[in-house]
């Protein structure tokens, strides 16, 4: 298996995650934003039940929208958001925008605990897949 | 047609083989380039004759002389004479005579007024002939009769056709082929008179033409005729063979054997005016082309490679908005022959297909839905890949199988006229993938491998092979939905889907595609979109469920699909703040109404402007404060408006005939009614109207999706025009309406609208491609040519039945309302990025960015 270059799950503590809102106060497909230690995070409940939290801050057009964009999924079963200002598509595992890959969002680590949601600390600086992985670990949580 | 192609053919033979090109002379009776006669009708639709025209032959490669007529052929001395006494020698003679048409020998057939239908000076005497005219006899109901009744239906004249045989088309369809189609030409106005021999055509005092009496049973019928046009059938013209002596058919026609020569080996016949070597004479331009191409080769290469010893006369053509087919053994004329039917006496389709006992498919006949008549032909003399009764059904139905071009062995013949396979058709479009990026078109295909530059009916084939090569325009909407925008919602609307969960699960491309990963969500492009076909619809399907709830595009699982406005029901600005546009129908408020925007725009401190469309815009609102706007609003009496998202906007007025002193209708009334009759109706993009109150059209409702503009006696109405970057003025489609067919004829244009055109489709540009033009849309929508106005108007009546003010509702439902927080955990606090900066006494936006 592969190592995860994650905090120790001592550090996992109250400080590092913010509970922002109850499961099911999240509609599938319909992000919404909080804040998050002062920051603006666009957080997605999708239709297959996964939860995503990147940055709300559209880079391209400097507004705090892209909570307000339009999820989707390519064919490779990349789970993307589309910023509802200029249309941009980014890739939710990542934040990387798919036609200017080095602009992307800042993504956070999400977890549903007894249906709480939680959101922690940015993993953007994580590579690719052990953000993905994160998010999946921490969910079980 | 035939000369030409035979002319090119020969070119390209001495081209191919290295050799200098033959001296070639081409005499032509008519003063013009060689033109497509097939597609004569489509003069009326331009009136430019260079439409029609076949490419020009290269540089100096070919002598051509017109008009000049061939006056004798002196076969001793190999010389032909012109009329005007000009000598040429020949090594080879090619006669490309074509045909005459046949005039049926009446009294009076010679009366002015009276023409035929087979060339470019026919038609522009016809053309120039009827204006101002009102009535038209069309002799003759075949293929050419048919063609030429549409022009004059083109040209506004009350149009009849007399046809001697029981049954229109006599020649490509049977009994109840021909009861389909009489049932749609009449509907389009067109007085049909089989089983009828005309007997005289009747002249006025000056011994012009002014109806025909024709012989119906046992009784004589009078039609009125200030034109007739003579179009029952042609004759070879076969004159300068017969007075040279060479052979002839007993009824006409220069006799030939398989190579295409004469009884005199030095003279070629071709086309038309020859007796082929099967006893047929030909009328269709394929054969011809074969023709051409046999005496070509032969006189070229001495090859008999492409001997022509018969052809298949099917055919494919569009009559007066009707789609006919007719292939193979049409009738089922071979012994033990079979047939199933397929009828439709409501839609008015009719299909057959013959097979043989041992199950071949041997021929057919369409009409009225021919969509797969070139997938169909190509399949005659082959074990067709399903059952016929399944390849009859009309596309869609239950049961029914669409085998498809790509289903075509390799060698099936998809173009007739050039004898062009499936296969060089598909290395063709892989060729031209290969070479570049860009989409590939029909007419690519066309220029490598000439397939479908004939009589162009093969056209919808090479588009289905281009889609199914992946290297085409994809008519899909995007990578979730192989099916184009109209036809979900047509599958929306049948099915009565109502959320974007069911329609992907069961219709997108990954439920079609098995075995792939499950892709269980869309994307921007499809979402919105099938959002908006849900909104258009929401009426209906909320009157199918029988509820009583009124639809809102924020319920459940909608919302999740609204772009960027619908997302929040306001127009998002720059720096991620709102505008808010209070309706005001037709551009009418009182003072009070207007003291309150202000109010409203002071208190929140929005930034104001008058638009274009006759309302005012407040600027600068937190998406926390729009439900508070709307409060305000809402106990004012108004409602917020539809400033965004694909649906109607405004309906711009002048102040009309109650303060002009020019007007002459009551402008102002007819906008707002239009205003709240259509407002909140999502289309497949944004819809403007204006209604003017005269001629002087100060609403400028020409340049709108629907413009309205008074009349002495009621409304002229348009459609399809636009503004902003591709101005188009818009289309009159009719004049004079009252109120009542005014608002029922804007109902069914709306109606069709949503149903037919592609997502972000403005009406200018649907309008433009509609199949069958201008025409074809003003008697759907006004003659309910095809029996849909009800059904469209039901779609307006519902929608009108469903309406709520989307923001009250929001305002009065407290899970919408909680989508408005700023922060799901700090709903109160401002959102930091939205900030603004004073600009000439009002506020603009801070923007931490540039332009992008």
């Amino acid at each position: 298996m592969e190592t995860l270059d994650m905090p120790e799950t001592s550090e996992i503590t109250e400080a590092l995650w913010t509970p922002v809102c109850k499961y099911t106060e999240l509609e599938p497909g319909r992000g919404v934003a909080a804040l998050v230690g002062g920051a603006p995070v666009a957080l997605f409940r999708l239709g297959d039940g996964s939860l995503h939290a990147v940055g709300n801050l559209d880079p391209f057009s400097g507004a705090s929208v892209i909570s307000r964009g339009i999820t989707g999924m390519r064919a490779d079963g990349t789970a993307t958001v589309a910023s509802p200002m200029y249309k941009d598509v980014f890739d939710l595992a990542t934040g990387v925008a798919l036609d200017a890959p080095e602009v992307r969002l800042p993504v956070y680590a999400v977890r549903r605990h007894r249906g709480t949601v939680w959101v922690g600390p940015d993993v953007t600086s994580v590579s690719d897949k052990d953000a993905e992985l994160l998010t999946m670990a921490t969910s079980a949580v | 047609m035939v000369a030409h192609r035979f002319v090119s053919s020969l070119l390209e033979h001495a081209q191919d083989d290295g050799r200098p090109a033959p001296a070639v002379t081409v005499f032509g009776a008519e003063d013009r380039p060689a033109y497509d006669r097939v597609r004569l009708s489509s003069w009326f639709d331009d009136r430019d004759p260079a439409g029609l025209h076949l490419d020009p032959y290269p540089d100096g490669a070919v002598e051509v002389v017109a008009p000049a007529t061939v006056a004798s052929v002196d076969r001793e001395a190999q010389t032909v004479t012109t009329a005007d006494g000009a000598v040429r020698s020949y090594d080879t003679l090619v006669l490309a005579t074509g045909s005459r048409p046949f005039v049926p020998p009446v009294e009076q057939h010679q009366a002015p007024g009276c023409f035929v239908y087979r060339t470019l000076d026919d038609v522009e005497a016809i053309a120039a002939y009827a204006d101002g005219r009102a009535t038209g006899v069309v002799v003759g109901g075949g293929l050419l009769g048919l063609e030429a009744a549409k022009a004059l239906t083109s040209l506004g004249l009350q149009t009849s056709v007399v046809e001697f045989a029981p049954r229109l088309m006599p020649l490509q369809v049977d009994d109840g082929g021909a009861a389909a189609l009489q049932a749609r030409i009449a509907e389009l106005g067109v007085n049909l008179l089989t089983g009828t021999r005309l007997d005289r055509v009747l002249v006025d005092d000056a011994g012009v033409a002014c109806a025909v009496q024709a012989i119906r049973g046992e009784e004589a019928v009078t039609v009125e005729a200030d034109i007739v046009v003579f179009a029952a059938g042609v004759r070879p013209e076969d004159s300068l063979a017969r007075a040279a002596g060479l052979d002839v058919g007993e009824r006409g026609g220069i006799v030939v054997d398989k190579l295409c020569r004469t009884s005199d080996e030095r003279i070629y016949a071709i086309g038309e005016c020859a007796l082929a070597a099967d006893g047929r004479v030909y009328g269709l331009v394929a054969p011809g082309y074969q023709m051409a191409e046999a005496a070509a080769a032969h006189i070229a290469a001495e090859s008999e490679g492409r001997a022509f010893t018969g052809a298949d006369t099917s055919t494919k053509l569009k009559l007066l908005g009707v789609e006919v087919a007719s292939f193979g053994d049409a009738f089922g004329a071979a012994e033990g022959s079979m047939a199933a039917t397929y009828s439709d006496s409501r839609r008015r389709v009719y299909r057959k297909l013959t097979i043989a006992p041992d199950g071949r498919l041997l021929g057919g006949i369409l009409v009225g839905d021919a969509e797969d008549y070139g997938t169909l032909r190509a399949l005659v003399g082959e074990q067709p890949p399903a059952a016929p009764e399944q390849l009859l059904l009309p596309a869609g139905a239950a049961g029914a199988v669409s085998i498809g071009p790509a289903g075509l062995p390799d060698a099936a013949v998809l173009c007739s006229c050039h004898n062009v396979t499936k296969g060089a058709i598909c290395t063709a479009i892989h060729d031209l993938a290969e070479k570049s990026d860009a989409e590939v078109t029909p007419k690519q295909v066309g220029l490598c491998t000439k397939a479908g530059t004939g009589c162009g009916s093969c056209v919808t084939s090479i588009k289905s092979l281009i889609k199914s090569s992946g290297s085409g325009g994809s008519s899909g909407l995007c990578e979730h939905f192989t099916q184009s925008r109209s036809e979900l919602y047509t599958i929306i609307r049948r099915d009565r889907i109502t959320t974007f969960a069911e329609l992907l699960a069961k219709h997108g491309a990954a439920a079609q595609a098995q075995g792939q990963r499950a892709v269980n969500d869309g994307c921007d492009i499809c979402k919105p979109a099938v959002g908006s076909i849900l909104a258009s619809l929401g009426g209906l399907l909320a009157e199918a469920a029988g509820t009583g709830r009124k639809p809102h595009v924020l319920d459940g699982g909608q919302a999740a699909l609204q772009d960027t406005n619908d997302h929040v029901l306001a127009n998002l600005q720059r720096n991620g703040s709102y505008s808010v546009v209070p309706r005001i129908p037709g551009g009418e408020i009182t003072p009070d109404k207007l003291i309150v925007i202000g109010e409203v725009a002071r208190d929140f401190g929005l930034y104001t402007k008058i638009t274009g469309g006759q309302r005012i815009d407040l600027f600068g609102a937190q998406m926390a404060d729009l439900p508070k706007i709307w409060r305000r609003l809402v106990d004012a009496g108004f409602e917020s408006g539809h400033a965004y998202g694909k649906a109607l906007r405004t309906v711009k007025s002048c102040v009309g005939s109650t303060w002009c002193r020019y007007g002459v209708q009551d402008s102002v009334k007819m906008a707002i009614d239009l205003e709240l009759r259509y407002r909140g109706l999502r289309a497949p993009h944004k819809i403007k109207m204006a209604v003017s109150g005269c001629a002087r059209e100060c609403a400028e409702a020409q340049s709108k999706d629907v413009g309205v503009i008074a009349t002495e006696r009621g409304w002229n109405l348009y459609v399809g025009g636009n503004g902003g970057a591709r101005p188009r003025h818009a289309d009159l489609l009719a004049t004079d309406l009252d109120d009542d067919a005014l608002i029922r004829t804007i109902d069914r244009f709306l109606a069709l609208y949503i149903a037919e055109a592609d997502r972000l489709e403005r009406t200018a540009t649907w309008v433009e491609r509609y199949e069958g033009g201008l025409d074809r849309l003003r008697s759907v929508l006004i003659d309910d040519a095809e029996d849909r106005g009800a059904d469209l108007e039901a779609l307006i009546a519902a929608h009108i039945d469903a309406y709520t003010d989307e923001w009250r509702a929001v305002l009065d439902d407290p899970v919408k309302l909680a989508r408005f927080a700023t922060f799901v955990n700090a709903p109160d606090a401002p959102d930091p990025t939205v900030a603004f900066v004073p600009e000439r006494g009002q506020i603009k936006p801070l923007l931490t960015l540039g332009r992008r």
